[in-house]
């Protein structure tokens, strides 16, 4: 056993901003991904308070007032195809829509980041059986399989979830491999196997710090695909069911009204684009103030 | 002679090498080729020899970091990775300095919890470790205060390699490989480091082996000299003797590659021309009679050895031993 040290009081000492401390002052620097941040928190902050913001009850029909243009008395976006409130559909469209966007990512980032350090790690023939078998699911487009996986599975959210989850896997469990096996060879991690630690113990102390974050930037990027992807499912029928307030999904109900009015539709695909590119510029964002030397 | 505090038996790694559908089969990297030597408590041993002689490799396998291909590792007498002397006890008494100072350190972490890291393996806890670490720190040199809360990438380079030899004595190893630790430092720097090496051994008795290409600095720090050709061992033997009357020619070709300190006895021909022969396909016979000025038939023909066990100074050389075959073989190396 060691002995114990020299008895040495622990003085205070002088601490450097550590790594998380610097990329928050580079990130709060950039108007642009401070911008994106909030365009995301205000989308959050609507869909967590949707029942107080909204105006109308999204569910709430009259067939006498059916796809009344935006600025009409009382509903300042205009009513959908069943006389619904547009405004309070989208207020509300944001819980699922969100919803569907960062679940499946934040399960395939739990399942794909393990796979891949675990990959990353292992390296040889361990690293090559697993990687290959991620390969298999990575030959089908992205679109196609979570759209084959649902349709097996049938339609609504859970299945809805678990097929864009298992599509998310492979890309995230790839760059989590490719940044694990860089991180393997450095000195650090040769020197923590000298001093005689076990792999569990290296991947917590030193491999985990060192790769979770562009896994974690990286599955960010993918929230905006997750969106699109489950607005895609729900728009032919095989992820959120009507009457449910789901953007993609009320892009596809009122598909029919584009030639009666065109500003309706477009409304849906509208806040479609508008987080989907708020998540892409916070990510790009954050990962330009997490390219520091150190 | 008492028993060797670390002693190598025929270590051999060779790195094999991809072969396709076509390609030969069985070829490899022959990096460490039958490579045997013994350390005593509290000698350094210095091994020397050109880029890509093994010498690294040989330091990582002691580590076993890399696993050899054969060949045995025993400290005190005990082999490695036995059950008396498991792996993790032996990483314990036998620590690395690695040559790169940065690549080294986490990023991560701070520099105390980098140099706690290895006590805490061993069972240690967390606060005691940090108490060691800030102890270590003061005795290489750089005040607690300032710099324990530091990161790496915050250090000179200097400062930085004093972190990496606290933090490979945070666990109170009996052995420590310096892996070309001082070479990526500038000469002023390289000096305290090395002065600082060598207060810790009298201070904490420990044991150096001493890797690196700098043949002045082999000689300020070592009592014993080990020189590497191509994954064997050219020369071996006391530091004063190897470096005044080197047996073999390699030995004397890199000795003579060092600059004159006389302007008056300047050195004006390449003792040494070309590169290493590639270690995939070693020259058979002596490895180094592509480049030997004194090369013979016997030669390429028989691989000289180092003569005998157990002697003080030793090479692997014709010329060295008599009865070889080489004309030189009675007399000594010029």
């Amino acid at each position: 056993m060691l002995q114990t040290a020299a008895p040495v009081a622990l003085v205070p000492i002088e601490r450097s901003p550590g790594y998380w401390a610097t990329v928050w002052s580079r990130f709060r620097r950039d108007p642009v991904a401070v911008g994106a941040g909030l365009v995301v928190l205000a989308l959050i902050l609507m869909a967590v308070f949707a029942p107080l913001i909204a105006p109308q009850d999204p569910f709430k029909g009259m067939a006498l007032r059916r796809l009344r243009p935006p600025g009409t008395d009382g509903y300042p976006l205009g009513t959908d195809e069943l006389g619904r409130d547009m405004l309070s559909r989208l207020i509300y469209g944001a819980r699922l829509s969100l919803f569907m966007g960062v679940t499946p990512v934040l399960l395939a980032l739990g399942a794909g980041a393990t796979i891949g350090i675990v990959a990353g790690y292992a390296g040889g023939w361990v690293n090559t059986i697993m990687m290959r078998i991620i390969d298999v699911f990575f030959a089908f487009p992205s679109v196609l399989l979570a759209i084959a996986l649902s349709g097996a599975l049938g339609a609504g959210i859970a299945n809805g979830l678990i097929s864009l989850t298992v599509v998310f896997i492979p890309p995230i469990a790839r760059i989590a491999e490719s940044v694990t096996t860089s991180v393997r060879t450095r000195d650090y991690v040769e020197a923590a196997r000298a001093s005689g630690a076990g792999p569990l113990r290296i991947i917590r102390t030193q491999v985990l710090g060192n790769v979770m974050g562009p896994i974690f930037v990286y599955a960010m990027s993918l929230v905006a695909v997750s969106m699109i992807l489950a607005s895609g499912l729900s728009f032919l029928g095989l992820g959120v069911k009507p009457p449910e307030p789901e953007w993609g999904l009320m892009l596809n109900t009122l598909r029919t009204a584009m030639y009666i009015q065109p500003l309706l539709c477009a409304l849906p695909g509208l806040m479609i684009f508008l987080t989907s590119i708020a998540f892409n510029m916070l990510t790009d964002g954050l990962r330009s103030a997490m390219d520091l030397k150190a | 002679m008492s028993t060797p505090i670390l002693e190598v038996v025929d270590l051999i790694k060779h790195f094999p090498l991809a072969t396709g559908l076509l390609g030969r089969a069985g070829s490899a990297v022959r990096a460490v080729d039958g490579v045997s030597f013994a350390v005593q408590e509290r000698e350094t041993l210095g091994i020397v020899g050109e880029s890509g002689c093994g010498k690294s490799t040989t330091a990582r396998l002691l580590m076993q970091l890399i696993v050899p291909t054969s060949g045995a590792i025993r400290y005190q007498g005990q082999t490695v990775g036995t059950k008396a002397l498991p792996l993790k006890e032996f990483r314990r008494q036998v620590q690395m300095v690695f040559q790169d100072s940065y690549a080294s350190l986490n990023p991560r972490l701070t520099v105390e919890d980098s140099i706690a890291f290895a006590p805490t393996v061993h069972g240690v806890s967390g606060d005691q470790a940090v108490r060691k670490a800030r102890a270590l720190l003061d005795r290489v040199g750089l005040e607690p205060a300032r710099f324990a809360g530091r990161y790496p990438h915050e250090l000179s380079g200097g400062q930085r390699q004093r972190v990496n030899i606290a933090r490979a004595l945070a666990v109170e190893p009996r052995v420590l490989l310096l892996d070309e630790a001082v070479s990526a430092l500038d000469k002023s720097v390289e000096a305290q480091v090395l002065n600082l090496l060598l207060d810790l051994k009298d201070e904490m008795g420990l044991t150096y082996l001493f890797i690196s290409h700098d043949l002045e600095v082999v000689r300020f720090m070592s009592t014993q000299v080990l020189v590497m050709y191509l994954g064997r061992i050219a020369e071996v033997g006391p530091t004063e003797a190897l470096y005044t009357a080197s047996r073999h020619p390699y030995t004397t070709a890199l000795l003579g590659s060092l600059l004159s300190m006389d302007p008056d006895n300047r050195r004006t021909q390449a003792p040494l021309a070309g590169d290493p022969p590639n270690p995939i396909d070693p020259p058979p016979g002596c490895r180094f009679h592509t480049r030997c000025a004194y090369a013979e038939p016997v030669c390429s023909t028989r691989e000289p050895d180092l003569g005998g066990v157990g002697l003080a100074h030793a090479a692997a050389c014709h010329m060295a031993h008599p009865g070889t075959g080489h004309s030189r073989a009675a007399g000594r190396v010029a």
